[in-house]
């Protein structure tokens, strides 16, 4: 297993470095360093001498990958995508183009944040989804399951949106069981959370109890369970024991892939919910063009993203003895 | 020394001399805290020095001292520091004495330190990663710079090139403001910046308040200052304050309110409704909000709607130094120029672009018309009868109010322009293209209205929305004929208005803020004559000449001056519009009382239709139930 978790680190090096020079030449294109200075000096009295200032202070004057007028090595050091980008190996993000703050310190700040709605949002979720999916599949062809079913079409053609306005006026304005939005340190963010909680998994229910309920209705129809049942266990113990189980490989697929963009929280969540997290740290970058904590987040993004891959293939080890490293 | 009033010609050197009051004491902080020997205490701090700080207030000792003049003089040549990248340099370069030459010495100085440290490191220096760990700290004291003089520890001078009459405005901003030079050693520090410990996240003063917390993603706590020197609430105001109780207070120690939070809300409809239930003193409305708080009365004022008087709000408006115009480039061939035919085709246009409408339709009616570049509130601005732009609009007696001209005159003055039924003399339709970075919900409405406006003189308006970096790399080669832009003033006065339209700041040729590219030289003289002169009737008379040759000339359609709506909840006292000041935080009194009884009595939980919904679903699912479990049964039976 070892050899093949080394083999796969490999073969992300070639993805993440592509990665970051896909995201330079993108951002260079879309915003030169030029347009980052204008933002950052505001509108009024930029003159042509104080945006040169601005670039050589951030280490934007130099050419973007390669410097002609260096000599040697330093024809590849002395470049922006060398000195912004080669640092983000061993994750020293560096300093917000905009206001200057340490972006590794702000990112385990506010990661924690965006854990505390992500977590329970994903367990929680992960855990209504697969009950109701089971409990669908339990009562497979009678009213419940075709009402469950359309009800889970209507929930997943409904906008996420949709469901945070709706949701802040009905439960939080008009019922006033919850906080509209807001956050706080520690405990006392439990009554914060609560909220958009509820709406994470409200706006996951419908694609998620379809899915699972399919997988479980697959599994359901296969000889060991025909052969389950013939041997006399009750329908809930072929269910809940038997078929979830085998049925895992599927749920483990869509499941573990997903755990480590917990740090990135939700973005649309965040915003609606004044949650001071990583999805509103990543929209407020883009929005105000700041280039180091746009590249600091795609880079940690396409990490996480690789790390959820390699999670999922030794899941599937661990539920299906059949599956091997080769 | 000079007469006061002398003109600015005979003028060589303006001396502001600056006394600063005794015994006004900085906030407790750990950059004054110091040692049994009398050494800072908190210096040459390593991050294993930082266990357990994450905030200023971390730091176990503080201390305190009293404000110098020093503490003036050190921020004044702060703002030359290349690494505080300050927005107003290239502007106080002008006139503070010796400031250019300093700063290109501090940046001299500060590319020395990089190039050393790049030539010792060798090809692996990294700048943004070196700096942050060994911050560069300039000697201030290594260079001469006259623009600042200590007389001695109270007094000190500011000396000008030139005369300035606006730098008053200047020494009220924030930029002004003293700078401990401890606090400025103090934050440099590797070990707290790595912790985002910074001067600008956290400053240190002698205002009322104090940064608690600062958190700008969640919020911002600030609490009273314990070493406020005592300043008592005002007991005279403007005419009228005292009827509206906002002088009930007077005499009293300032501030009232002990800890004031800011909040971070992204969403306006989370923060209305916030807002509504109490939680929030005071809020602005947006556009979905506005018809559930303000109705208009009869009378075409803006009033409270029954909903909001009940839950004892108060609205307030005021209208911002500001301005959102329409412009045209000076400098193209076809809506540029001088001549009389130019003039008119833009006259024809400033008449088409009905912006009283545009208020009614896009901004809630929160907006007057404007008629030259001067909002009401500052001075040069005229109202009623003398104040019209008598190029778009004609006064009624009967109705006391201006009437925007017709079309048909809009149409006889595009045919003197050569543009009869908007055709060019060869007979195609005359195009203009429109320049603007609206990439919102409504930009696609607002676009619609300006080119069915144009349409109206036949004239096919072009739009070329982009980005706002693109916009302004527009702006800044000339690439465009017309667009839309704004200004909020910097400070109160009629130069910080006019200048947006002298030729000597044109945007192409100077890089300036003139975006239009305007250059009159009848007006750039009188804008020099007026730019040093008091307010009264001599610079009011040169006003008007300036304000008749822009109308005539037309170079922007002189679009509206925002008005600002604000509610307040009942428990809130000596609020008082004030669009220039940003200190005003300090009047402010809370009944807290009243607003915890408020917010109880508004925010009670209705638990009744989730107990109810529950039901259903456990009521509705029983019959599934059964049957299931029936036939399981009988499943088993069978068996």
């Amino acid at each position: 297993m070892l050899s093949y978790i080394i083999r796969r680190i490999l073969y992300a090096v070639p993805i993440i470095i592509g990665v970051n020079v896909l995201t330079a030449l993108l951002f260079f294109y879309v915003n030169t360093p030029d347009d980052m200075a204008r933002k950052v000096l505001g509108e009024k009295n930029v003159t042509p001498a104080a945006i040169e200032n601005w670039k050589r202070d951030h280490g934007y004057d130099l050419p973007s990958f390669v410097n002609t007028e260096e000599p040697g090595i330093r024809k590849v050091t002395e470049t922006v995508f060398f000195q912004k980008s080669v640092p983000l190996l061993w994750f020293d993000f560096g300093r917000s183009d905009r206001n200057n703050i340490d972006i590794g310190q702000e990112i385990r700040t506010r990661m924690w944040a965006s854990l505390a709605i992500s977590v329970p949002m994903f367990m929680a979720g992960v855990a209504v989804n697969l009950f109701l999916a089971m409990m669908l599949a339990y009562y497979r062809a009678t009213y419940i399951d075709i009402w469950g079913v359309i009800l889970a079409v209507v929930l997943m053609s409904v906008s996420t949106l949709f469901y945070i306005i709706g949701g802040q006026y009905i439960l939080g304005k008009l019922l006033r069981l919850f906080p509209i939005s807001g956050f706080d340190a520690g405990l006392h963010s439990v009554k914060f959370l609560v909220l958009p909680v509820i709406i994470g998994i409200m706006a996951s229910i419908g694609t998620g109890v379809r899915f699972y309920r399919t997988v479980f209705l697959e599994e359901i129809n296969k000889d060991y369970v025909r052969t389950a049942r013939a041997k006399g266990l009750t329908e809930g113990r072929v269910l809940f024991k038997h078929a979830l189980k085998n049925a895992m490989i599927p749920v483990l697929t869509n499941v573990v892939v997903s755990i480590p963009f917990l740090f990135y929280g939700s973005l649309i969540l965040e915003t609606f919910f004044a949650i001071p997290g990583l999805g509103s740290f990543t929209i407020d970058a883009i929005q105000s063009q700041d280039f180091a904590i746009v590249r600091s987040m795609v880079y940690l993004g396409s990490i996480l993203y690789i790390i959820g891959l390699i999670m999922t293939d030794i899941s599937y080890t661990l539920v299906d003895p059949r599956v091997r490293f080769e | 020394m000079l007469p006061a009033g002398a003109p600015a010609e005979a003028v060589h050197r303006a001396v502001y001399e600056v006394k600063v009051r005794e015994g006004i004491l900085y906030q407790d902080h750990p950059a004054f805290a110091l040692d049994r020997d009398g050494n800072p205490l908190y210096r040459g701090l390593a991050n294993g020095d930082m266990a357990g700080i994450k905030n200023v207030s971390d730091f176990k000792v503080k201390g305190a001292r009293e404000l110098k003049a020093d503490d003036f003089i050190y921020q004044i040549m702060r703002l030359a520091d290349p690494q505080v990248e300050s927005p107003v340099l290239s502007i106080l370069e002008k006139y503070i004495l010796g400031l250019e030459e300093y700063a290109k010495a501090l940046r001299a100085d500060l590319e020395e330190i990089r190039a050393k440290r790049r030539a010792e490191a060798g090809f692996s220096y990294n700048q943004a990663a070196d700096e942050k760990e060994n911050p560069i700290i300039l000697d201030y004291r290594k260079h001469p710079f006259p623009g600042v003089e200590k007389i001695d520890d109270r007094t000190f001078r500011i000396v000008l090139k030139t005369k300035y009459p606006q730098f008053v405005y200047w020494l009220a901003m924030p930029f002004f403001a003293p700078m401990p030079g401890e606090a400025a050693e103090f934050y440099k520090q590797g070990a707290l910046t790595d912790r985002n410990i910074t001067l600008n996240r956290f400053p240190v003063g002698t205002g009322p308040y104090m940064m608690e917390t600062f958190n700008p993603n969640m919020e911002i706590v600030l609490a009273r200052n314990g070493n406020y020197r005592h300043e008592p609430y005002p007991g005279a105001g403007e005419e009228g304050d005292a009827e509206k109780g906002l002088l009930r207070h007077a005499g009293a120690g300032l501030p009232f309110i002990e800890k004031i939070i800011f909040k971070l809300e992204k969403e306006a409809i989370p923060r209305w409704n916030k807002f509504l239930q109490g939680y929030y003193d005071n809020s602005g409305i947006s556009s979905e909000s506005f018809d559930q708080a303000v109705s208009i009365g009869s009378g075409g004022r803006p009033e409270l709607t029954d909903d909001m008087r009940e839950r004892g709000m108060r609205l307030l408006t005021s209208v911002r130094p500001s301005v959102y115009y329409s412009g045209f480039n000076m400098l193209d061939e076809v809506v540029g120029g001088y001549s009389p035919e130019k003039q008119k085709l833009r006259q024809a246009i400033s008449i088409v672009l009905d912006y009283d409408e545009f208020i009614s339709i896009f901004n809630n009616g929160r907006g007057i018309g404007a008629m030259s570049p001067l909002p009401p509130g500052i001075f040069g601005h005229k109202e009623g009868r003398d104040g019209i732009n008598p190029y778009a609009y004609d006064w009624d007696p009967l109705r006391n109010k201006p009437v925007r001209k017709s079309l048909d005159e809009a149409r006889k003055l595009m045919a003197e322009a050569g543009y009869p039924g908007g055709r060019t003399p060869g007979g195609r339709p005359l195009v203009i293209t429109f320049d603007n970075s609206w990439t919102g919900a409504d930009s696609t409405h607002l676009i619609n209205w300006y080119i069915k406006k144009f349409a109206l003189l036949g004239i096919q308006l072009e739009n070329r929305t982009t980005d706002y970096n693109r916009f302004q790399e527009k702006m800044f080669r000339g690439n465009f004929q017309f667009f839309s832009w704004g200004w909020n003033a910097d400070y109160p006065d009629p130069e910080n208005f006019f200048f947006l339209l002298a030729g000597p700041n044109g945007k192409v040729k100077f890089q300036g803020e003139n975006t239009a590219n305007y250059s009159n030289p009848e007006f750039d003289r009188l804008f020099k004559r007026m730019e040093n002169m008091e307010n009264g009737p001599a610079r009011q008379e040169v006003i008007d000449g300036m304000v008749e040759i822009l109308r005539r000339d037309a170079p922007w359609v002189w679009g509206y001056h925002p008005v600002a709506f604000s509610l307040f909840h009942g428990w809130v006292e000596n609020v008082k519009p004030n669009a220039m000041s940003n200190n005003t935080m300090k009047y402010i009194k809370l009944d807290s009382e009243k607003r915890q009884a408020a917010r109880d009595e508004w925010n009670r939980p209705v638990i009744w239709p989730v107990a109810a919904l529950i039901a259903v679903i456990i009521i509705g699912s029983l019959p599934a139930i059964i049957t299931v479990r029936r036939r399981r049964g009988l499943g088993r039976k069978a068996r």
